[in-house]
C-alpha cells in the first residue's frame, strides 16, 4: 500500500513530474556553475582558441545528432504511453537507450583518440575542462539509460506508465545540456 | 495516475527535422571563418534549438507557468554568478596579485597525429 | 513495490534501519546530528584547552599537535554546519513535521527519503574515516581554499583533504534528494483545504530553506568535483602558475556559502514562530510579510556572497557592491525581528522551556546581525577579516540558529515525537547553564579580535603583541566557559532519555497548540491518522474572540461548537 500523500497533487503537476522539474533546476545549476567557469576561462586565455580547434567537431555532430534523435525516440514513447500502447513505449525506450550506447561509444572512441594523440586531462586547463564537463555530461547519459531500462520493465507489463513520461524529461534535459557544451566545446574556435 | 498527463502531441518528426537542419546549420556556419557568424551560428542557434525541445519534447508550453519561470530563475542565477565572478578571474593580475600562468601559451601536447602519449612534457 | 506499510508491527533492527516510514528517517536523522554534535563539541573542547593552556596534555585527548589543531578547527566546524545544523534543522526537523503538519501520512517518496538518509550516513562515516587515514584529517579550514586544500605538499593531508571533499559532496547530494522531497510534498500532497496562508510558518521556512540549498549548491558540487581533479589528478582548475585560479574557488564556495546561512537561519526562524505563537497565545503577527520577507531575504541573499572576499584581491568596485548588498539584507532580517517581537506584545506569555529558547534565540541572534554589519563593510573589513570578532560575529549567528534554535524545537515537539514530556525544570538549568556560558564564551572574543587576534594561530605565546596577559586571560575565560557549557548538556541528555522512560504522558496536545500535528496520538502511529484531517483555518488562531478555548485547531470545522477540541 502507497502513502496516501503520494496520491495528492494540490498543484495539478502529478508529483512525479513536479519532482523532475525541481531536479532539472538542480541540474541547470550544477552545469550553470561548471560551464560559467569555462566560459570566463575561455574568454580571458587566448591560448585556447587554438586547442579548441584540435577537438572532432565531426563526432561532436554525430553526437548531437544521435541525442537528438533518441530525444525524438524518448518523446514518442511517451507518446505511446499516453496511447496506453505498452509494446510501442517499450520500443521507443529501447531506441533511446540505444541513442545513449551509441554516444557513449562514438565518445569512448573520440576520447581514445586524443587520449592517443597525447591530449589528456592534465594537458592544459582546456583539456582539464573538456574532459571534466563531457564527462560530467556523459555520467547523466549513462544515468539516464539506466533509468529507462529499469522503468522499461514495468512498462512492459503495463504498469507505472507515466514514468515514460518522467525519464523523457530527464533524457531531454540531458540533449540540453549537450546541445550548449557541442558550441562550447567544439565549435567555437 | 496519468489522467492528468496528457497532453496534445505535436509532430515530433517535423520538429524533429527541424533540428537536424539547425544542426547542419550549426555546423557550415563556422566553415564560413567570420567569427560573428560562427558565434550566432554556434550560440545563436544552440538558443533556439533548446527552445524547440523545451517547448514541443519536454512541453513546457502547456505545462503550469511557474515551471518556466524556475528554471528562468535558476539561469538567471547563474548569469549573477558569471556577472559576480567574471571581473575577479578574467583579470591576469590585480592589487597584490597575478597568476603567472594565466597567459602563458600552453599547448603542451604535439599536434602532430601519431605516436601514443609522446606529449607529457609539461608539468 | 514499498512494502513497509506491511511490516510495519515488527520491531526488528532491519525494519528500523530500512523503514520508510518519515517518522522514523527524521529520528535517525536527529540521532545522528546529535552525535556528530558530540564530536564536533569535543573537538572545539581539545583546541580550545590548547589556545587557553598552550602545549597542555588536555585530559580526556592528549597534547594537541598542531596539524591536529588545523584538523580539530577544520573539522569542528564542517561537522556542526554540514552534519549538525543541516540534518539536525532540515533534515529532522523537516522530516518529522512536513508530514505531520500538512496533514498527510508521510513524504511522497518515502523511499527517496530512506536514500537520502543512507547517503548522508554514508557522508558521515566517510568524513570521520578521514581523520584516521595517514596524514590524518584535512586542517585547511571549512572553506577549503585551494591551493592549501590542493596540493598535499601544502596541506599535508593527502588523503584526508579528498575524503573531507568527498564527504562534503555526498552530504550536499544526500540534501539535495532529500529537498526535492520536501518540496513536492509540501506542494502537492497538503490536507484538503488547506492554502498556502494555512502552511504553518516553520514548514514555509524548510520549504524555502530547501529551494536556497537547490538553488546555490550545484556551482559547488560542480567546484568540488573540479577540486577533487586538483588533488588527486593533477589537474589545475585552482593553480595560478597552470592557467587556473583559487579565486574561482572562493566564489564558487561562497556563492553557495552565504545562501547557506539563511538555508539554516530560515528553519530556526520558523521554530522560533511556531513556538512563540503557542506560548504567547497570540496570532504570528503579519503572516504574510513574514513570508514574502523571508522570500525576499532568499532571493537577496544570493547577491552578497563576495563580502567574504574583501580581502582576497576581488575588484575593488564589486566590493562596493557587495557591500551595499550586504548592508541592504540586514533590513529584512531586522523586519523579520520586529516583526517577532509585535507577536509577543500583548501575548499572555508562559516562560516555559521552549518558549525560553524561542526569546533567546531573537535576542543571541540579533547580537550576531548586528556585529555582521562591521564585517559587511569594506572598509572595516579590512581591519577585521580573519579575526576573532569574524569568529565570535559567526558564532553569534550560528549558534542561536544550530543550538538554540534546535533546542527550542527538540523540547517543543519532544511531547509528539515520544509521547512523554519532559522536565521543565531540568530544562530550565540546562537553559540557562547554556545561553550563559555561550555569552561568557563569545564576548571575550569579539574583544581579542578587536584587539587584533588572528584566527589561524595554534600557539599565541609565539607571537608577543598577542601573549600579554589580558588577552590570555580572556582566552583562559573563554575556555573555562565552553567547559562549563559543554558539562551542562548532559543535563539535557539525562533529560532527554530519563523522559523516555518516566516522564509524564503528554497527550495529544500538551501545549493546547493549533496545528495538525497534535491532532493525532503522541507519538503518532504509522501513518499518522486513523483518518487524515481536513484543515480550515490558518495555524495561528490563538486567542479569537467569542471563543470559549483560546486555540483553534486547524482541523475542526467552523460550524462545530467552541472548546471541541482534539
Ligand atoms: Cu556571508
Amino acid at each position: 500500500m502507497r502513502p496516501i500523500a503520494t496520491t495528492r497533487s494540490a498543484t495539478g503537476i502529478p508529483t512525479g513530474r513536479l519532482a523532475v522539474w525541481w531536479l532539472i533546476a538542480s541540474e541547470i545549476v550544477l552545469f550553470g556553475g561548471l560551464l560559467s567557469a569555462y566560459i570566463m576561462y575561455r574568454l580571458s586565455h587566448d591560448a585556447w582558441t587554438a586547442q579548441a580547434a584540435q577537438t572532432n567537431m565531426w563526432l561532436g555532430a554525430t553526437n548531437t545528432f544521435v541525442l537528438l534523435t533518441s530525444s525524438l525516440t524518448a518523446v514518442l514513447a511517451h507518446k505511446a504511453a499516453d496511447n496506453n500502447d505498452t509494446d510501442g513505449a517499450f520500443k521507443y525506450l529501447w531506441f533511446t537507450i540505444l541513442g545513449a550506447l551509441i554516444f557513449v561509444s562514438i565518445k569512448a572512441f573520440e576520447w581514445t583518440t586524443e587520449i592517443q594523440h597525447g591530449y589528456t586531462l592534465t594537458s592544459s586547463t582546456f583539456w582539464s575542462f573538456y574532459y571534466c564537463a563531457a564527462g560530467l555530461h556523459a555520467l547523466h547519459v549513462i544515468a539516464g539509460a539506466t533509468i529507462m531500462a529499469i522503468v522499461s520493465m514495468d512498462v512492459r507489463k503495463g504498469k507505472e506508465m507515466q514514468r515514460v513520461e518522467l525519464c523523457g524529461l530527464y533524457w531531454h534535459f540531458v540533449d540540453l545540456v549537450w546541445i550548449f557544451l557541442f558550441p562550447l566545446l567544439y565549435i567555437a574556435k | 495516475m496519468s489522467e492528468a498527463a496528457h497532453v496534445h502531441h505535436p509532430n515530433y518528426v517535423k520538429v524533429w527535422g527541424i533540428l537536424i537542419v539547425l544542426l547542419v546549420l550549426s555546423v557550415l556556419g563556422p566553415e564560413i571563418g567570420i567569427k560573428w557568424v560562427t558565434l550566432i551560428a554556434a550560440f545563436g542557434i544552440a538558443v533556439v534549438k533548446a527552445y524547440l525541445v523545451a517547448k514541443n519534447f519536454m512541453h513546457l508550453n502547456v505545462e503550469k507557468r511557474y515551471v518556466v519561470y524556475l528554471f528562468l530563475t535558476a539561469l538567471a542565477f547563474m548569469a549573477l554568478f558569471f556577472f559576480g565572478v567574471a571581473p575577479d578571474v578574467m583579470q591576469g593580475s590585480g592589487t597584490n596579485w597575478e597568476k603567472p600562468g594565466w597567459d602563458a601559451p600552453a599547448p603542451v601536447a604535439e599536434p602532430g597525429h601519431g605516436e601514443h602519449g609522446t606529449a607529457e612534457s609539461g608539468h | 513495490m514499498s512494502d513497509s506499510h506491511d511490516h510495519h508491527e515488527s520491531h526488528g533492527f532491519m525494519s528500523y534501519a530500512f523503514s520508510t516510514d518519515h517518522k522514523v528517517i527524521g529520528m535517525q536523522y536527529m540521532f545522528t546530528g546529535m552525535a556528530m554534535a558530540l564530536i564536533g563539541g569535543f573537538f572545539a573542547y581539545a583546541f580550545r584547552m590548547q589556545l587557553a593552556f598552550p602545549g597542555m596534555d588536555v585530559p580526556l585527548y592528549g597534547i594537541v599537535s598542531s596539524a591536529e589543531y588545523n584538523s580539530l578547527v577544520t573539522n569542528h566546524g564542517t561537522i556542526m554546519i554540514f552534519w549538525v545544523a543541516m540534518p539536525v534543522l532540515i533534515a529532522a526537523f523537516g522530516n518529522f513535521l512536513i508530514p505531520l503538519m500538512i496533514g498527510c501520512d508521510d513524504m511522497v517518496f518515502p523511499r527517496l527519503n530512506r536514500l537520502s538518509y543512507q547517503i548522508f550516513l554514508l557522508s558521515a562515516i566517510v568524513l570521520i574515516s578521514s581523520f584516521f587515514v595517514e596524514g590524518g584529517g584535512f586542517g585547511g579550514a571549512w572553506t577549503s581554499y585551494p591551493p592549501l586544500s590542493a596540493k598535499a605538499e601544502y596541506n599535508l593531508t593527502p588523503l584526508g583533504s579528498s575524503l573531507w571533499l568527498l564527504a562534503v559532496a555526498l552530504e550536499f547530494v544526500a540534501f539535495l534528494l532529500g529537498g526535492i522531497n520536501f518540496i513536492t510534498t509540501v506542494m502537492n500532497a497538503r490536507a484538503p483545504g488547506m492554502t498556502m496562508d494555512d502552511i504553518p510558518m516553520v514548514i514555509w521556512m524548510i520549504v524555502l530553506a530547501s529551494i536556497l540549498f537547490m538553488a546555490s549548491v550545484g556551482p559547488l558540487i560542480a567546484g568540488a568535483v573540479m577540486l577533487f581533479f586538483d588533488q588527486q589528478l593533477g589537474t589545475a582548475f585552482f593553480d595560478p602558475d597552470r592557467g587556473g585560479d583559487p579565486v574561482l574557488w572562493q566564489h564558487l564556495f561562497w556563492f553557495f556559502g552565504h545562501p547557506e546561512v539563511y538555508v539554516v537561519l530560515l528553519p530556526a526562524m520558523g521554530i522560533t514562530a511556531d513556538v512563540m505563537c503557542v506560548f504567547a497565545r497570540k496570532k504570528l503577527f503579519a503572516y504574510r510579510t513574514v513570508l514574502y520577507t523571508a522570500i525576499g531575504t532568499g532571493v537577496l541573499s544570493f547577491f552578497v556572497w563576495a563580502h567574504h572576499q574583501f580581502i582576497s584581491g576581488i575588484d575593488p568596485r564589486m566590493a562596493n557592491l557587495f557591500t551595499v548588498t550586504t548592508l541592504l539584507i540586514s533590513i529584512p532580517i531586522a523586519e523579520m525581528c520586529f516583526v517577532y517581537i509585535a507577536t509577543l506584545y500583548g501575548g499572555s506569555i508562559r516562560l516555559t522551556t521552549p518558549m525560553l529558547w524561542a526569546l533567546a534565540f531573537l535576542g543571541e541572534f540579533m547580537i550576531g546581525g548586528v556585529t555582521g554589519i562591521f564585517l559587511g563593510a569594506s572598509g572595516s573589513d579590512i581591519y577585521l577579516h580573519d579575526s576573532y570578532f569574524v569568529l565570535a560575529h559567526f558564532h553569534y549567528t550560528f549558534f542561536p540558529i544550530a543550538i538554540i534554535g534546535v533546542f527550542a524545537g527538540i523540547t517543543f515537539w519532544y511531547p509528539k515525537m515520544f509521547g512523554k514530556m519532559m522536565n521543565e525544570t531540568m530544562g530550565k538549568i540546562h537553559f540557562w547553564g547554556t545561553v550563559i556560558p555561550f555569552n561568557c564564551i563569545f564576548i571575550p572574543l569579539f574583544l581579542l579580535g578587536i584587539g587584533g587576534q588572528h584566527r589561524r594561530i595554534y600557539n599565541y605565546e609565539h607571537f608577543p603583541e598577542l601573549a600579554g596577559k589580558s588577552m590570555q586571560d580572556m582566552r583562559v575565560f573563554a575556555t573555562v566557559s565552553l567547559c562549563i557549557m559543554l558539562i551542562f548538556q548532559f543535563v539535557f541528555l539525562y533529560n532527554f532519555f530519563a523522559s523516555l522512560l518516566k516522564g509524564k504522558e503528554a497527550g495529544k496536545n500538551p501545549w493546547k497548540s493549533n496545528t495538525l500535528e497534535w491532532t493525532t496520538e503522541s507519538p503518532p502511529p504509522h501513518g499518522n491518522w486513523k483518518e487524515l484531517p481536513n484543515c480550515y483555518r490558518g495555524p495561528y488562531e490563538y486567542s479569537v474572540e467569542g471563543r470559549e478555548e483560546d486555540y483553534w485547531p486547524q482541523n475542526i470545522p467552523d460550524d462545530e461548537p467552541a472548546g471541541g477540541a482534539a
